[in-house]
């Protein structure tokens, strides 16, 4: 598998799906940003939470 | 009254009425004239608004009435607060297109209510996104200490400002570490209280989930002053704590006894430069710290306040991404796509290691009342550059200035960032207090102070 070359296509792809306009001189800045992000979360990932885990905001459904 | 006075002497000055609240002012502006032009930490001056605040306050002082605790003090705010009649830039070159925002931001309203004078707004990093300080459409702010080097970001004019006695207080924002970096690099005091303990309504956000608002100064005693003229709740801000006023200024001069610190180990110590922990020793050894304790997984933390950042960051900016992506800075709205573009459950995972994370480190704190770790891995690194050499090797800079700062602010725990005088640049040190305990960082740092361990250097003119 072409990592590299498929994180040309999910930019292309998810930018179109969000409409998204993306230069294509803006593609390598935004390619290697998103490496760093998605190596950041890969580390976030591997630390092992059960299902029932909550997220750390939280809502109440209240009055302001 | 030299530029160097402190909020609490000129306070004191004004109050007593050795020096009236105009001229203060004047000779604030005066200041700013002469040295703006240098530092670029302004980018609005508001004279006549400031004015007429100091002439009111001498009206009131000459009908016999009692002014407020920073009665005079001339302030100044990092340009992502709303300020009446002034379009909140945000450090952009869009929202300049924004209308005058109709009102103060509420904490603009409170220190002015205890009497200080708002004499403008300051120059920032393009939407906070940036801890250098530099930015591409109003040229950088200039470190006092060395006018080739950053202030740190991304509230570089507060930092720069406050530094080169421009004005004694000013306020910044910090998510990742925005008010603790321009701290360190500039040589300054920088109090980011807990996540939800001051107002951010009014102030332009960029991540909601770590966004805080806070002072800088040049001494432990102004933050304090400042910071209880600042509390209280605001349901204008969903975040901000229904929590009566805690004061820290009457607890100050408590001293250090009973209070038990430790330094921040392992993660904290890799990466940092022998500045960074020269400085660590000095703060330890003034305090008898002698414990070193351990975040566990700081460096994940760090990573997931990155993904958050990323993410969030792209929300809020989605719209303007899709219609003005050319009038962003290009570094900011690269990394914004990048955030636009990463699968929504990867920020979702980082949320639930956020609530992990903080219940461990909360758990520290049974057996700690401070942990003391480096604000920033080195000192101020010069205009522009792109790398750094840590431990014999080059790394990326932009990055890794914060890499201290995230995992601590990812939890919103309240630290106050004092300056370290080595030569010829200062450093930080983070005093990181348990959630609510702003006052035990503020006495230590007093205390430091007090010692002159802690200090704000004069900077060369």
């Amino acid at each position: 598998m072409d990592t590299s070359k498929d994180l040309d296509t999910l930019i292309d792809v998810a930018a179109r799906a969000i409409d998204l306009p993306v230069e294509a001189e803006w593609k390598p800045g935004v390619k290697a940003h998103l490496e760093v992000l998605l190596r950041l979360a890969a580390v976030v990932e591997q630390f092992k939470l059960p299902d029932e885990a909550e997220p750390a905001p939280v809502f109440e459904a209240r009055h302001a | 009254m030299t530029p160097w006075a402190s909020a609490s002497e000129v306070a004191a000055a004004v109050n007593s009425g050795a020096q009236s609240a105009l001229a203060t002012i004047e000779l604030a502006l005066a200041r700013i004239e002469a040295r703006n032009g240098t530092l670029n930490a302004f980018t609005s001056v508001v004279a006549e608004r400031a004015r007429a605040k100091a002439r009111a306050l001498d009206a009131v002082r000459a009908d016999g009435k009692p002014l407020g605790p920073l009665a005079g003090v001339p302030f100044a705010v990092k340009n992502l607060f709303d300020v009446a009649d002034l379009p909140t830039l945000a450090g952009s070159k869009i929202n300049r297109e924004r209308p005058p925002a109709e009102r103060d931001s509420p904490l603009i309203a409170r220190l002015e209510a205890a009497g200080a004078v708002l004499v403008g707004a300051l120059n920032m990093g393009e939407y906070a996104y940036d801890f250098t300080g530099e930015n591409m459409h109003d040229g950088p702010s200039r470190n006092p200490h060395d006018t080739g080097r950053m202030t740190g970001g991304s509230s570089g004019g507060s930092g720069g400002a406050v530094a080169g006695g421009l004005v004694p207080l000013s306020l910044g924002s910090d998510t990742n570490g925005s008010i603790r970096v321009p701290a360190s690099f500039c040589g300054l005091f920088g109090l980011k209280p807990t996540y939800g303990r001051l107002s951010r309504a009014r102030s332009f956000p960029f991540v909601a989930s770590l966004d805080h608002l806070g002072p800088l100064a040049r001494s432990a005693r102004d933050l304090a002053l400042a910071y209880d003229a600042m509390q209280g709740p605001d349901p204008e801000d969903p975040v901000c704590v229904d929590r009566p006023v805690e004061p820290a200024l009457p607890g100050l001069e408590r001293g250090t006894q009973g209070l038990r610190v430790a330094v921040a180990g392992g993660y904290f110590k890799r990466g940092a430069s022998p500045e960074a922990l020269e400085a660590i020793d000095r703060i330890a050894k003034a305090l008898g710290a002698t414990r070193e304790i351990e975040l566990p997984e700081a460096g994940r933390a760090r990573a997931a306040a990155y993904v958050i950042t990323a993410t969030e960051g792209a929300a809020l900016h989605l719209d303007r991404l899709r219609t003005r992506a050319a009038d962003f800075d290009p570094a900011t709205r690269d990394r914004l796509i990048a955030g636009a573009i990463a699968p929504a459950a990867l920020a979702i995972k980082a949320q639930k290691f956020r609530r992990w994370y903080r219940e461990t480190v909360l758990k520290v704190f049974d057996g700690v009342d401070a942990i003391l770790a480096p604000a920033t891995p080195f000192t101020a690194p010069a205009l522009g550059q792109q790398t750094m050499m840590l431990d014999g090797v080059e790394v990326p800079l932009r990055p890794n200035i914060g890499i201290f700062t995230q995992p601590i602010s990812f939890i919103g725990l309240p630290v106050v960032a004092v300056p370290v005088p080595l030569r010829p640049l200062p450093i930080g040190v983070q005093i990181i207090a348990a959630p609510w305990r702003e006052d035990v960082a503020l006495r230590l740092a007093y205390a430091l102070e007090k010692e002159q361990v802690a200090l704000a250097p004069r900077p060369p003119e």
